[in-house]
């Protein structure tokens, strides 16, 4: 019978490798995630057929509570809030598998299992609570500010030797009630939240993208804890796939992954100071000009996302569409507060997905552009990014709206963006401000063009 | 016996390559759902929890405890992940025209 399941979780596998695979283009990603959760039913479905599983009804209550919660949360959870539902989905599926593997510590203990548990309980530990520190700053129900102070790096370099050292004692002498696996597990989620703090808004989707690959290779620790091969298949492809997230996100940012990590940003370098005069632009004139443009471009960001005013946007859209303008909306890799963040938004206000133009397709065509639309986005489009050699941004591929024949920045006031660094686009000669909240903003331009 | 970790640690490097050939070509637009759709397959740790929460208590009910909250927590990643992930992949369009009637 053990045979047969094992066979069965290679059939599981299968369908998660090609679940996989239709994720990657958008015409077959709905039924790539449909097949990858008929992988999911079939291997639950033939593990509860183990001999090893004797008793019912705690399953029953933990998959009905689990089952409830998951749903719920699923289909209320509003598309602005996805980072932090990610987020905290993901901190479940570490904390699940830092609990799996201290259970299996019952059943026998070699050197090589509780090497493994360890492992396993470390990672688990690191992404449950790391994925709730990044739920709460995500969900602004903590200051989304990095957290950074005096010897922090010390006091973290500290507590990463405790935790070699309590592991390393606990797998000399492991047993389910050694007092070193209480201190992993304590030091694993202290070590989970003394990552995040450190990193804020913007550098979000690193983290988030990190943390996804942790639940993954947890989940891979855990199989090899207890001898199951479809956890180590499954849980390495998404330990691959989180790095692989990761690994874009930072080339996005021009920064190494210890970089975002490990430092504040911008506390090294002060930018020039940019100097110049703003040139202000009222809903009438904007609606002038958007009104004669035969080619617009949108640029949205987090701001977007905070506004709103991605229905509105698509209604305008919409309207110049009708009015013979050809529109399309650039997305920068880390626009927003993780991977695709802008993508999902824009996809609810029914924005169709091949008028989501990438960066680099963009930059190229940029001076022929009409107009440049700037919702709420601010370092992805900072051109001393290009140009200034002492700006913390410098060397960050940036959309480059400055090179279009007019600018709109829509923005709430001058304050700078999260890397709080001043923006020369701002003041560049062709740039107009449209001061004001985004979504009254563009409703205001709307009303022009309704007669 | 003494196979066994190899055994596995192949399988191991083997899921990893897979991992990184199937994803890297997956474009922007997706990454948000392709994020959450494998999020929610590092939830398969349920199996694991599923073993444990079931097995014979002889070792004292911590085990069945761990492997109860375990059951729980994974349950919550696979049902949400895989839901939410869906709901976001039905919002994704290719063309306008399709779908104008269904906006009113």
């Amino acid at each position: 019978m053990e045979l047969v399941i094992n066979a069965v979780y290679i059939v599981a596998a299968a369908f998660f490798i090609f679940g996989l695979k239709m994720l990657g283009s958008p015409k077959t990603a709905r039924r790539g995630n449909m097949l990858s959760a008929i992988g999911m039913l079939i291997a639950i479905v033939v593990t509860v057929f183990s001999k090893s599983i004797v008793t019912w009804e705690w399953i029953i209550v933990s998959v009905v509570i689990g089952a409830v919660i998951g749903a719920f949360s699923a289909r209320l959870v509003a598309m602005t809030a996805m980072p932090e539902m990610v987020a905290i989905f993901n901190g479940f599926g570490g904390g699940a598998s830092l609990l799996v593997a201290w259970a299996a510590l019952f059943e026998t203990s070699t050197m090589f299992l509780s090497v493994t548990v360890i492992l396993s309980v470390i990672i688990g530990g690191i992404t449950f609570s790391g994925s709730a520190i990044a739920w709460g700053k995500l969900s602004e129900t903590l200051p989304s500010k990095a957290v950074v102070f005096l010897g922090q790096r010390f006091l973290n370099t500290l507590v990463l030797i405790a935790l070699i050292v309590s592991a390393v004692l606990f797998c000399m002498d492991p047993s389910p009630e050694s007092p070193y696996l209480y201190a992993v597990i304590g030091i694993a989620l202290l070590l989970g939240i003394m990552v995040v703090i450190p990193i804020g808004g913007a550098d979000m989707p690193v983290v988030i993208s990190l943390l996804n690959s942790y639940s993954g290779l947890a989940a891979c620790a855990a199989g090899f804890a207890i001898n199951n091969n479809i956890l180590i298949v499954a849980g390495s492809l998404v330990g691959a796939a989180g790095i692989i997230l990761t690994n874009i996100m930072c080339k996005a940012m021009n920064r190494s992954l210890t970089n975002v990590l490990f430092s504040g940003f911008g506390a090294t370098k002060t930018a020039s100071k940019v100097e110049g005069e703003v040139k202000p632009i009222t809903p009438d004139d904007a609606y002038l000009i958007l009104e004669a443009a035969s080619n617009v471009t949108f640029v949205p960001g987090y701001g977007m996302a905070v506004a709103q005013a991605q229905h509105v946007l698509c209604e305008l859209a919409d309207i110049l569409e009708h009015n013979g303008c050809e529109v399309t909306f650039a997305i920068h890799p880390v626009a927003g507060r993780m991977p695709g963040h802008m993508n999902v938004l824009l996809a609810e206000a029914n924005v169709s997905y091949d008028q989501l133009i990438e960066m680099d397709d963009i930059n190229p065509r940029m001076n022929q552009i009409d107009v440049a639309v700037v919702i709420g986005a601010n370092d992805v489009v900072n051109p001393a990014a290009r140009t200034d050699e002492n700006s913390p941004i410098y060397g960050m591929p940036i959309i480059n709206v400055d090179e279009a024949r007019t600018v709109f920045v829509l923005k709430r006031s001058m304050a700078s963006g999260f890397s709080g660094v001043d923006n020369p686009l701002f003041f560049g000669e062709n740039t107009r401000m449209l001061f004001g909240d985004a979504k009254e903003s563009i409703s205001a331009v709307i009303s022009e063009f309704k007669p | 016996m003494e196979l066994i970790p190899v055994y596995l640690g192949l399988v191991l490097l083997l899921s990893i390559f897979l991992g990184f050939e199937l994803i890297s070509k997956v474009p922007a637009t997706l990454h948000t759902p392709l994020m959450s759709g494998a999020n929610a397959i590092s939830g398969i740790t349920i199996v694991g929890a599923l073993l444990a929460a079931g097995a014979e208590t002889g070792n004292g009910m911590l085990a069945t405890w761990l492997g109860a909250i375990a059951v729980t927590f994974a349950t919550i990643n696979v049902v949400g992940g895989y839901l939410v992930t869906d709901r976001m992949l039905g919002m994704f369009r290719q063309n306008k025209a399709n779908d104008k009637d269904q906006r009113s």
